[in-house]
């Protein structure tokens, strides 16, 4: 939900020009990232496996030094005043980091401890979190004999019991079967209409396009598009796409994969063409060719690409339709499939 | 979720902005955690800890005199050695074994790095809570000797004030040390580097034999000197051997003892804190 007070309140977060380039390596992990998160708005970064969505992460909760640029959250910078951001934040890290010396209820307790919640409050909330969440036959146990799914929500309550203003959660459902997934995304849609302003990262598009009110994509580093799943689907030429899969014998694949490319592109009611090199497209056999063919009615264009591709001398192998989606977008902006 | 709002507005309305405050709360929450988990794991401590040191006296101090290979006293000499040596390693292995895993690939210390104070005062805490486990493990040889060396036993009573501040110092000095090793040393080598730091540290530590009595090897009395474990021995033994017919049993000055134990403290403490920064933020 964004903010719909007239006055602009001061974003819960800040990020300007933020680089940062890890010792002894050669590329900034993080390349000159700025964005912006009101209050109460879910924020996603989407982006595929190194794409800096972490290490953003770790600038904004004060477990990484920036290199370059700023960070702040509810106007504390995070260089500057460090205690003042961790009073307000909660993380939920991409792999458990619970301690293992306490008992579940304990982790709860000594978090909330930690940050100065007085006894009693403590006690009550980590009992109603812990039966929230499904936990309460299993307060006792140590973490060790809890599955992975389980450790998850553990976190999530973990986060919750010092009642941070910015939740960061990171790749949130990743380990979770289908059922969890679900009761996390109606558990963050909640807190989210109690106030709390959440940034997620995943590379689930699905999972963005449902939760997020805003969605930054990254890749190597730097931020592609920052926009609502709405708006960025637009972002698609002519709306619908058409995935080829072509195949030209090896040897004349670089002169073969050009000529269907112009075939393509002359053929009428097409907006444009993108041939794909994404590691899917290049562990397949030698000649395999793939283009997403971009147009206003993508369906009406199978027989004509078709007959362009079999024009210039190639075979075809697959041809599918795609719907307006946030992959689609990510497709178009990088030439790659997420995943 | 729907009343979550009720504990959440019961935080924000005690929530201070104080930072020192926040970060004291936060430091105390952390110690007690500590206390808590070897509260849970006390006898295995007591165990550990006391288990050398046992036999040590009992060989040392009532069977080897018992046969006239040992003179009559070395039991009073060696007393103050066992102190300051079980004190000393139940402090660093109180920081660099919980240490290790904390910043192991699991990376549990996350949560209290991520709590409001500052970030050294992690290994701030790590240090005071090495330094009691080491002065709980140092008390409980003056019980265990009474009991293994009998009428052996003698510790002077008129300077009980320095004797505490020894036991103090002493797990002090243990903690830091662990906090540098916990910090350096990756998991895979932790057993060698016990060996590695502990045996040299344990033998030329004047554990077992008072600095004085070595000064006809002099090369080697000198290299004591840099083994803070020395002072550490030479000043339980300034507080705890009885005088004999009204001579003090001679010592390093005190002075020396307590310039040498605060120094290097405070040194490896620093060291021990930046070696920890950089371990927990990149
Ligand atoms: N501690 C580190 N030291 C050196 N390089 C690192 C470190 N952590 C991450 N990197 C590098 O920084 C880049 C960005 O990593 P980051 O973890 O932020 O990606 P991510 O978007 O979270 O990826 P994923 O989806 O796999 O979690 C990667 O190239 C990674 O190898
Ligand atoms: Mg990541």
């Amino acid at each position: 939900m964004l903010a719909e007070t007239g006055v602009a309140a001061p974003p819960a977060i800040a990020v300007r020009n933020l680089i940062k380039r890890y010792p002894k390596s050669k590329t900034n992990a993080v390349d000159g990232v700025s964005f912006e998160v009101s209050r109460g708005e879910i924020f996603g970064l989407l982006g595929p496996n190194g794409a800096g969505k972490t290490t953003t992460i770790g600038v904004l909760t004060t477990a990484i030094v920036p290199t370059e640029g700023s960070a702040a959250i509810m106007e504390a910078d995070v260089s500057r005043d460090p205690i003042g951001i961790k009073q307000r934040i909660a993380v939920v890290p991409q792999q458990s980091n619970l301690d293992r010396s306490l008992k579940v209820r304990e982790i709860l307790t000594f978090h909330a401890a930690y940050h100065g919640v007085p006894r009693k409050t403590r006690e009550a909330l980590a009992d109603k979190l812990l039966e929230e969440l499904g936990l309460g036959q299993r307060k006792n146990e140590k973490v060790n004999r809890y599955s992975g799914g389980m450790a998850q929500r553990l976190m999530i309550a973990r986060a919750l019991m010092h009642a941070p203003d910015v939740l960061f959660l990171d790749e949130p459902t990743n380990n979770l079967d289908p059922q969890s997934r679900l009761f996390l995304w109606e558990r963050i849609r909640a807190l989210n209409s109690n106030g709390l302003t959440i940034l997620l990262t995943t590379h689930d598009m699905d999972e963005a396009d449902r939760l997020c009110d805003r969605i930054a994509i990254m890749d190597h580093g730097k931020i592609l598009v920052n926009d609502t799943p709405a708006q960025l689907k637009k972002m698609i030429p002519g709306g619908t796409s058409l995935e080829v899969r072509a195949f030209a014998p090896p040897s004349e694949n670089g002169a073969a994969s050009a000529k269907v490319k112009a075939a393509l592109e002359a053929t009428p009611g097409v907006a444009k063409v993108d041939e794909l090199r994404d590691e899917a497209s290049q562990n397949a056999e030698p000649g395999a060719l793939t283009y997403r063919v971009y147009s206003e009615s993508a369906n009406t264009l199978i027989g004509s690409a078709a007959q362009a591709v079999f024009g210039a001398g190639a075979q075809v192998r697959d041809l599918s339709v795609k719907q307006p989606s946030l992959e689609e977008v990510f497709i178009f902006l990088t030439g790659r499939h997420l995943r | 979720m729907s009343d979550l709002t009720f504990p959440l507005a019961d935080i924000h309305a005690v929530r201070t902005t104080n930072r020192a405050q926040l970060a004291i709360g936060a430091f105390l929450a952390i110690l007690r955690r500590d206390l808590k988990v070897t509260g849970r794991e006390f006898v295995p401590f007591l165990l550990q800890a006391l288990m050398n040191p046992l036999f040590f006296l009992f060989i040392f101090g009532k069977v080897l005199p018992g046969m006239g290979l040992a003179s009559g006293n070395y039991a009073e000499l060696m007393l103050p050695g066992i102190v300051a040596l079980t004190g000393m390693i139940a402090a660093m292995q109180g920081v660099t074994l919980p240490l290790v895993l904390d910043l192991g690939y699991a990376r549990e210390i996350d949560d209290r790095l991520l709590s409001p104070l500052p970030v050294w005062w992690v290994a701030l805490e790590k240090v005071i809570f090495g330094a009691m486990r080491g002065a709980v493990a140092s008390s409980v040889i003056f019980p265990l000797g009474y009991l293994i060396l009998g009428n052996g036993f003698a510790v002077r009573g008129d300077r009980i004030g320095t004797l505490i501040g020894m036991v103090i110092l002493t797990g002090f000095v243990g903690s830091v040390i662990g906090l540098l090793m916990g910090t350096i040393i990756k998991p895979e080598h932790i057993s060698l580097m016990f060996t590695l730091i502990f045996t040299p540290l344990l033998f030329t530590g004047c554990t077992y034999y008072p600095w004085g009595a070595l000064q006809n090897i002099r090369w080697f009395q000198v290299l004591t000197l840099f083994n803070p474990l020395t002072y550490a021995s030479e000043g339980l033994r300034y507080s705890m051997v009885p005088p004999v017919r009204g001579h003090d049993f001679p010592t390093l000055g005190l002075a020396w003892i307590l310039l040498a134990l605060c120094t290097s403290v405070l040194i490896l403490f620093w060291v021990g804190r930046k070696t920890f920064y950089k371990r927990v933020v990149t």
